[in-house]
């Protein structure tokens, strides 16, 4: 538990939020702070921004639906192979984020032992975190592979419903995927700075956001497989 | 030990000291919350100045407009609009209003600024987003300017931009080439702004509370705003998607939302197979719960102010919540209900209608409680409670004439006339901006450390209900008599018996106008001249009254609140012999 200095004529509160019971001690809970601690706040926030996302694309997906049913112009066409190559690789980054995550949380009890395991393991969470970035790339260009087999389909953005949707889909995800990318290596300097802060480098709520964009991807994969 | 506290201090607050840091690029909600309230007050007298010169218009449509062949050559030749720009000016009025006067004001400049302070919080969640979604909002705005200053004007498609006429582009008339593009960007930029703040505010609620303030001791306001912005969140992010199908159609030769075989101007429209109806389904899916975005709030803080003056609990605080969540929560399922003349089958029709009925039972509940909160009370009669009653009656009276719409027999008569006019302005623009001009009258002391003039603020108050009522309630008439919203001059049989009705509200609206300017004088006078105000000139127990006026910058001078009360303890009898006890005084309320 991380204690802080007191301003002069602060009051000690609990972090309770309010719920006039006894606090618990959770992982996360400072003992002295303003109300919220950091890695709260950034959890509650990514929860909050998935919601939106998902909502969205829940818009997007409806608008689909109906826009098939319509009119009679929908043209169903192959879906190009390299998008399950795609998904596999976007799993897998999601799997290098939690064993990235498993070194990290590991290094406060590895620290009380030895101080040079826990450098060790930090070393280790940030080589499995640069390597959930190159696969998010790699995914990125796997779909830019996507769109060129599309392209030779002679299927374009404006071709058909179905290829606009298909290509609104898969831009959106993907630009998604490259902010979460840009917030990755946000996590990655703080932790670096910090010496392995996990708790305030916002990488719990990174991680939230990482596994959100693989379900989503997922799912929207299933539903293009079913439409197109 | 030493690491924690200086990653702490990163985040804690020191006051900036460089003015564009302080004044500008703020990061204080403070200061977001006075920007967010001055381009709501900018916008209000821009939609407002456009109303005038549709009323002008509607009244005496042969008179030229001074100036206004300035503003466009092409659409207002010799100051005599064309029926297409008054469309144009139409349609701004109406985003301008609903966008950045009823969603900026009462949601993001009230709840910026008092939803931490109330809450015992130093700041918003993420005060840098919090920095970017006011300038992103200010920057959709500037967007949405633009578009007077293209060639053929603003868009003529109306607030809801109905598809097709929105995605085709230029050969269906005007404005709808560049302007109808610039709106939908601006909207879209809009969005995202939107979506930021909704976010902000929902993490503030349930992580910076400050001990003692459980849910159940959040001042109504909070309340309103918390849940508001709930709608915020999802209903932005349906939007959003429809402004970029939007953008599709018109910039990118998609068909989302334009049908096979249009012709326009002579010209087959190279699209095929959308469907117009998507777009009124994505945009009511938002449309309907924006109504709410923007009138919430507006009850909330109805509700916060009204035992202040009435020195008496508002009756069943917790129905009062529980009414606001389920009117959130509802307000999703009845956006059919602006299509029923759209041809849908009757059975949806009903399905849309029954909820919508439903809706009005805690919309109902939530009113009595505030008349029944009022109802013996030894009002304290101040601008700020006048404005509370002012809207618990326009409420109403725009509320009524809901039921009647909410039938679908009923409204296949009402759709698209003044009727709707009437309803929507009374319920949603006059009831929110009521709680608006309440809110300020009540917390502009805190916010700028100042009173406001009481005297003049009455003058505001009685000029204006009297106003909206002379402007609005002929509108029901109008209606019924069967004229249709939207047309720029009435020339048919049956409508010219009307114009009379036309020429009274248009003066009605004139002078009510005018009195506006009495409120924007006080409030620019009382800032610099009011007389000095104390921490707690209306005698009230929330949290924004416990501390300085002005709230230091980080709102309680390093102090952490702590909660003993629910904002509610008024006409009790406190230990120092006063009428109310504050949420922050450790001593029991006795119970009441
Ligand atoms: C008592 C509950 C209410 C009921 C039953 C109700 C019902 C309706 C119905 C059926 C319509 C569609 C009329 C038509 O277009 O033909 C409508 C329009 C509208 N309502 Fe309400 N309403 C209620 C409350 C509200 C509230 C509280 C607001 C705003 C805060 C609001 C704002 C609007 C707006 C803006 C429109 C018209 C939008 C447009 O066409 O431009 N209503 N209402
Ligand atoms: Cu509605």
């Amino acid at each position: 538990m991380a204690t802080t200095t007191l301003p002069p004529g602060a009051e000690i509160t609990l972090d309770d939020h309010g719920s006039g019971k006894p606090p618990e001690r959770t992982p996360r809970q400072r003992q002295v702070t303003m109300p919220g601690s950091q890695a709260q706040k950034s959890e509650t926030g990514m929860w909050v921004a998935v919601s939106a996302i998902g909502m969205s694309f829940a818009a997007f997906t409806s608008a689909m639906i109906v826009r098939q049913d319509a009119s009679t112009d929908w043209q169903r066409f192959q879906l190009p192979h390299v998008l399950y190559l795609n998904t596999l690789i976007l799993l897998a980054s999601s799997v290098t984020l939690e064993l990235s995550r498993q070194r990290i949380a590991a290094m406060p009890d590895a620290a009380r032992h030895a101080a040079g395991s826990a450098k060790a393991l930090l070393a280790n969470g940030i080589y499995w975190l640069y390597l959930t970035a190159a696969l998010g790339l790699i995914f990125v260009l796997g779909q830019l592979l996507a769109w060129r087999n599309l392209a030779a389909q002679g299927l374009f953005l404006a071709t058909n419903p179905s290829s606009s949707f298909f290509y609104l889909f898969t831009a959106l995800h993907a630009v998604h995927l490259l902010g979460g990318m840009g917030g990755l290596f946000y996590v990655l300097r703080k932790l670096v700075r910090s010496g392995g802060a996990g708790e305030t480098s916002g990488l719990s709520a990174f991680s939230i956001y990482w596994h959100f964009m693989d379900l989503l991807w997922v799912y929207l994969l299933l539903l293009l497989a079913m439409r197109m | 030990m030493h690491e924690t506290s200086a990653s702490h201090a990163a985040h804690q607050h020191t006051a900036p000291t460089s003015f564009i840091r302080k004044h500008v690029f703020s990061l204080d909600h403070k200061v977001i919350g006075k920007q967010y309230y001055g381009l709501a007050l900018l916008a209000v007298f821009i939609g407002m100045g456009l109303s005038w010169l549709m009323r002008l218009h509607l009244g005496w449509p042969a008179w030229p407009i001074p100036l206004l062949d300035k503003l466009s050559a092409v659409g207002a030749p010799s100051g005599v609009m064309t029926p297409e720009y008054y469309l144009s000016l139409m349609t701004m009025h109406g985003t301008i209003m609903v966008f950045f006067v009823l969603t900026n004001a009462p949601f993001a400049a009230f709840g910026n600024y008092f939803l931490p302070i109330q809450i015992g919080a130093e700041d918003m969640a993420f005060p840098r987003f919090n920095m970017m979604s006011f300038w992103t909002t200010f920057m959709a705005f500037l967007v949405m300017m633009a578009a007077f200053f293209v060639t053929d004007g603003p868009p003529i498609s109306g607030w809801t931009a109905y598809a097709p006429l929105s995605a085709v582009g230029g050969d269906a008339g005007p404005g709808l080439k560049v302007g109808q593009t610039l709106w939908a960007i601006s909207i879209a930029i809009f969005c995202i702004g939107s979506l930021l703040g909704a976010l902000n505010f929902i993490a503030t609620t349930l992580d910076l509370r400050t001990k003692g303030m459980s849910l159940a001791r959040m001042p109504y306001c909070s309340w309103a705003w918390f849940v508001t912005s709930v709608i915020a969140l999802l209903a932005f992010a349906v939007l959003l998607p429809a402004c970029i199908l939007l953008i599709l159609d018109r910039t990118a030769g998609t068909s989302f939302f334009i049908p096979a075989g249009l012709v326009l101007s002579d010209k087959l429209q190279p699209h095929s197979g959308g469907s117009p109806l998507l777009w009124q389904h994505l945009f009511w899916f938002f449309g309907h719960p924006e109504v709410y975005i923007a009138i919430l709030p507006s009850i909330g803080i109805v509700c916060h102010i009204l035992p202040v003056f009435a020195r008496k609990p508002l009756l069943g605080p917790r129905a009062t919540v529980g009414c606001m969540i389920a009117i959130g929560f509802l307000s999703y399922m009845v956006w059919g209900h602006h299509m029923f003349v759209s041809g849908m089958n009757p059975f949806s029709a009903t399905l849309f209608s029954v909820p919508t009925l439903f809706i009005t039972v805690p919309a109902t509940i939530l009113t009595l409680l505030l008349l029944g909160s009022v109802y013996g009370a030894k009002m304290r009669f101040t601008s700020a409670s006048l404005f509370c009653l002012g809207f618990i009656s326009v409420f109403i009276s725009g509320g009524i004439s809901g039921f009647f719409l909410a039938q679908p027999s009923i409204d296949i008569y009402l759709h698209a006339t003044y009727f709707v006019v009437a309803h929507f302005h009374f319920v949603m623009a006059v009831a929110s901006l009521f709680g608006v001009f309440a809110g300020t009258y009540f917390w502009f002391p805190k916010m700028t450390g100042r009173m406001m003039n009481e005297a003049l603020g009455k003058l505001h108050f009685w000029l204006t209900f009297i106003g909206v009522y002379a402007i609005f309630m002929p509108m029901h008439y109008l209606g019924l008599a069967g004229n249709v919203r939207r047309y720029s001059a009435f020339v048919d049989d049956y409508l010219i018996p009307l114009i009379p009705v036309h020429k009274f509200i248009t003066i009605a609206a004139l002078l009510t106008g005018a009195a506006q300017f009495i409120f924007l004088f006080n409030l620019i006078w009382s800032r610099f001249k009011g007389p000095i105000a104390s921490e707690n000139p209306w005698e009230a127990t929330s949290l924004e009254w416990s501390t300085a006026t002005p709230p230091p910058f980080d709102n309680f001078g390093g102090k952490h609140m702590v909660v003993y009360n629910g904002p509610n303890e008024y006409g009790v009898e406190s230990r120092d012999g006063k009428d109310f006890i504050m949420q922050t005084s450790p001593e029991k309320a006795p119970a009441s």
